[in-house]
């Protein structure tokens, strides 16, 4: 046991020093897309008078954004750091086919790799948010702050790991010749009716849409967020959002560490 | 009680890959038992069923069924275990690509529960005996074919594996680098590491291992050292006629001759086993001559694997 724990860390050990080596490419890639998005909606808007309303409430747009974006460089990190390179792994590079001998049983080289994710998730959350929080046009300044210390943090962590289960559900699924595929059928999807740029409650005008968007894992994690960084927004309620990330959390490491076994060992 | 068992035990092992309608068998009941120590070399053509054997004796292919054992260890049962004591190249460019050539084995040796300082300690032996201490900040990325194959083998060694699994090590890498390849093999069984190997290479196998099973269509041909498996053919040469037009009629003749063991036919080529290699060519060649068959081509030559595996599969031997 105190030997498996021991592989199970120099693994995580590994993927530190490849993420140290790495960093610059972690940065651009996790700032470049909420920067550039914050800059335009929250700088560029409503200093040309285009409006963006958060709507009643006089809740400023960008007040809806911080959450929403934290979300978002969330769920792209876990899939960017566990799909794409699990993808490679299993094409190209054989890589994995020495990994999974290291002396520990091979659902735990998967658990280990959700791991890694989902500490890259949280180091991507915790670079976007002064970006998304201090980007902005004066007078256009988000309405945010950690309301609910013990809500927030189980939300924030079961957003990580929902997200890094994820990437190694997809990265074991893919058919690495339509890896570009990707972006535009989940990726995109995920992200635009993820509930980033609006609150979920907003949606009752299309109910339609209300109910299907539930099955997106994004809009509990922006849902989580809204709830403990922006109170004054309308938001699911905590035990919904909370069951739909710990249990998503659980259930899908536990479908992927199926499909990843499956996938390695023949 | 580890140490008294084989370090590699199989007991009617079996996989058979596909679904209802389509299934290949890929192993067929294969028994074996290698001791410590030993150069054992699993040799067959492309498809014999050699790297699916590695496979499951390595936990990364499940048997359909039979057992299989690693220093007494169900491979089944035990995988973490069995991954512990075992160190293994595979066929193709496994190592770690983010990693530079030193971190490749420093952090093989942490996966494996080897100590800080001792990984680093054997990363540097190991790339000083393999002769890459030069290239050790090297990003994997770079090296050649080569030394790639160098580097995984000093990999797989980094926590002193039982037993060292080698598969096709040598396939698509130039003669000259196989040939240092084949030194510092030799090197570690000197030094008593238990080997098991998978070559589609005659003269690899003849080269390398102190016993042999030869597979095919995922059954054990024969099994015994590269010396006892040509002595089965009970020929001290082996004489190949190639003629020009139907052999049928030399057959007959050849084995008339004092001094043939056997004669066997394979398309327009004569293949004649004999126990002593003066006077039987010629007699061979004068007696096609006299039915007036031209010989094309005409060799005489010791036996080798080759004429081993030509002799149990009576088919041609396809590297």
């Amino acid at each position: 046991m105190k030997a498996q724990a021991e592989t199970f860390l120099a693994l995580l050990a590994r993927d530190v020093r490849v993420l140290r080596r790495q960093l610059g490419q972690f940065l651009i890639r996790t700032i470049m897309q909420p920067l550039l998005f914050v800059f335009v909606f929250a700088y560029v808007f409503p200093k040309i008078g285009q409006g963006f309303q958060g709507g009643s409430g006089g809740v400023s747009f960008t007040t809806v954004l911080v959450p929403g974006l934290i979300a978002v460089a969330i769920n792209f990190q876990g899939i960017q750091a566990v799909a794409l390179p699990l993808v490679q792994e299993f094409s190209f590079s054989k890589e994995i086919e020495d990994r999974v001998l290291a002396p520990i049983p091979v659902w735990m080289v998967g658990l280990e790799k959700i791991a890694a994710g989902a500490v890259q998730s949280l180091l991507a959350a915790g670079v976007v948010f002064p970006i998304v929080f201090l980007v902005h046009a004066p007078g256009a300044a988000p309405s945010v702050h950690i309301h609910d210390v013990p809500l927030f943090i189980p939300a924030l962590l079961f957003a990580c790991l929902l997200a890094a289960a994820l990437g190694l559900f997809i990265g074991t699924v893919i058919d690495p010749r339509k890896i570009t595929l990707l972006f535009a059928v989940v990726v995109i999807p995920l992200t635009f009716l993820g509930c980033i740029y609006y609150p979920w409650a907003r949606l009752t005008p299309i109910p339609w849409l209300k109910y299907f968007v539930l099955i997106n894992p994004l809009v509990y994690m922006s849902e989580g967020l809204r709830a403990s960084l922006t109170p004054e927004l309308p938001h699911m309620p905590v035990w919904a959002f909370m069951l739909a990330l710990v249990g998503g959390s659980i259930g899908l490491t536990f479908v992927s560490l199926r499909t990843f076994t499956r996938r390695v060992v023949t | 009680m580890a140490s008294a068992a084989s370090p590699i035990r199989t007991e009617a092992l079996r996989k058979v890959y596909g679904s209802r309608n389509e299934t290949v068998v890929a192993v067929d009941g294969l028994d074996l038992e290698i001791r410590s120590g030993e150069f054992f070399g699993l040799l067959g053509p492309n498809g014999a069923g050699k790297s699916t054997t590695i496979g499951m004796l390595t936990t990364t292919v499940s048997p359909t069924g039979g057992r299989a054992f690693i220093a007494g260890m169900d491979v089944r049962a035990h995988p973490a275990a069995v991954k512990r004591r075992i160190g293994v190249v595979s066929q193709s460019n496994t190592l770690d690509r983010s990693l530079t050539v030193w971190e490749n084995l420093y952090y093989h040796g942490r996966f494996f529960g080897v100590s800080r300082k001792r990984s680093r300690t054997r990363a540097d032996e190991l790339l000083e005996q393999f002769q890459l201490s030069e290239r050790a900040s090297a990003m994997v990325f770079h090296l050649s074919g080569g030394l790639a194959q160098r580097l995984m083998i000093a990999r797989a060694l980094v926590h002193e594996p039982e037993v060292l699994f080698l598969d096709e090590p040598t396939s698509g890498i130039d003669p000259q680098t196989r040939i240092n390849l084949w030194g510092i093999l030799t090197d570690l069984h000197r030094a008593g590491q238990t080997t098991l190997l998978t070559t589609h290479y005659m003269e690899e196998a003849d080269t390398l291992c102190e016993r042999i099973a030869i597979l095919d269509d995922g059954k054990v041909l024969a099994l015994g050292s590269p010396q006892e498996l040509k002595q089965t053919l009970g020929a001290d040469t082996v004489i190949g006629l190639t003629i020009d037009g139907d052999p049928s009629a030399l057959v007959a003749e050849a084995e008339a001759i004092d001094g043939v063991r056997a004669v066997e036919r394979d398309g327009q080529i004569v293949r004649v086993f004999a126990t002593r290699s003066e006077g039987v060519l010629s007699k061979l060649v004068v007696a096609a001559t006299g039915m007036g068959l031209h010989v094309a081509d005409a060799s005489s030559h010791p036996p080798s694997l080759e004429t081993v595996f030509l002799s149990l599969t009576g088919r041609e031997y396809r590297e």
